[in-house]
């Protein structure tokens, strides 16, 4: 533990956290070029839905993404609660923005695509409305941030936003399972064959290691800002 | 190796999680009927009675039972237990074809007849290219 500690000294996690974000800006401009020539040129097109599959290349990581950052915040700020350390309440807060945008970019997206699929901008549907709902708690997580000035305060109640949000998120990704929605199940499974040709796996995947450095870009930066923020103050420690 | 507030405050989270999730669970099991985005034929047949009220039936197309006329459209909605036919006037989506997945929108006349006001077409699970379409069509 007392290493741990020693890790976490404001200090020593900035002479990396500041150094990182440009080396990352190049990772994920190569990533992203490959991923979206891949995405929008090489790929074949669908044998229903033709062109408008290029779509799902945006849609299908962004949604991947605001799932696993929230997951990763509530772990964060239930970690943070129970072993008192305020560091992770930091990365926890840092993580939700890019969350949120790619939240909003899932569901945006997903309304692009409908409206030549299905023939519908919005429809009311398990998976549609709790992805919505996720993107509410992510909206109130970043509220409470910047509405409590009391700091023992604000923790408490971002961590029990991030707590009641978790529940949405085994939700979110067997609504489609459980409930007959408008939104078709999943195509991609871990443990058994999945129901996307190879051609187009790929470039989502690659899209997936896009998006998730342009987090992690977004992240080191707002992490940043809240290490020189404590610096500011003058405080040593987290 | 943890302190005794560590452990309640783990103990705590817990707790608190378990009727979180418990009490959702409760919640969404008794909005099952809302929580539905559309019924398939065979819980239209289970209804007890026949309302005047906007619901969605949902299922595939049938194969050679599209009959387009002047003014509207007529299918069968099954899901290869039971059928329902649909007709519908207005413009269908693209996506919309026989053997493929459908929600119709609009209100039950009885339990084999649907008068639909919005027809969806519902995409599946499968993506590929053509090319591997007609492979597998050949076999």
């Amino acid at each position: 533990m007392k290493f741990i500690f020693k890790f976490f000294e404001p200090n020593k996690i900035f002479l990396i956290t500041s150094k990182a974000p440009k080396y990352v800006m190049a990772l994920f401009v190569i990533v992203i070029s490959i991923g979206l020539l891949e995405a929008l040129i090489f790929s074949p097109e669908d044998y229903k839905q033709s062109h408008s599959v290029r779509i799902m290349y945006v849609h299908v990581p962004a949604a991947w993404i605001s799932l696993g950052i929230f997951s990763s915040m509530t772990f964060l700020s239930l970690s943070g609660y129970i072993f008192k350390n305020k560091n992770f309440f930091l990365i926890a807060k840092s993580l939700a923005p890019s969350g949120f945008v790619f939240n909003v970019i899932a569901l945006v997206t997903g309304s692009i695509w409908g409206k030549p699929t299905w023939g519908t901008w919005w429809a009311w549907d398990a998976r549609i409305t709790s992805m919505l709902i996720l993107a509410l708690f992510y909206l109130m997580y970043l509220v409470a941030w910047r509405i409590y000035e009391d700091k023992d305060y604000v923790l408490k109640v971002t961590s029990i936003i991030t707590l009641m949000g978790i529940i949405n998120v085994p939700i979110i990704k067997y609504s489609v399972d459980w409930w007959n929605t408008l939104h078709q199940p999943a195509s991609i499974n871990v443990l058994s064959k999945s129901s996307i040709h190879s051609s187009m796996l790929f470039p989502l995947l690659i899209m997936t290691a896009a998006f998730a450095l342009f987090s992690l870009l977004i992240f080191l930066m707002k992490y940043n800002t809240e290490l020189i923020k404590i610096k500011n103050k003058g405080l040593d420690r987290l | 190796m943890y302190g005794r507030k560590v452990k309640l405050r783990f103990f705590f989270i817990i707790l608190f999680l378990f009727s979180l999730i418990l009490s959702v669970f409760l919640i969404l099991k008794s909005l099952e009927e809302n929580v539905v985005y559309f019924q398939s034929p065979s819980d239209i047949q289970l209804l007890e009675e026949i309302k005047y009220k906007k619901i969605r039936v949902g299922g595939m197309v049938k194969e050679n039972s599209i009959e387009v006329s002047s003014e509207k459209i007529n299918f069968i909605v099954t899901d290869f237990k039971n059928e329902i036919s649909v007709v519908y006037s207005g413009v269908v989506p693209n996506l919309f074809a026989e053997g493929k997945g459908v929600v119709a929108e609009g209100y039950l006349k009885d339990r084999s007849f649907f008068e639909a006001t919005k027809i969806l077409a519902k995409h599946d699970e499968n993506y590929m290219p053509p090319e591997v379409n007609e492979a597998l069509k050949e076999k």
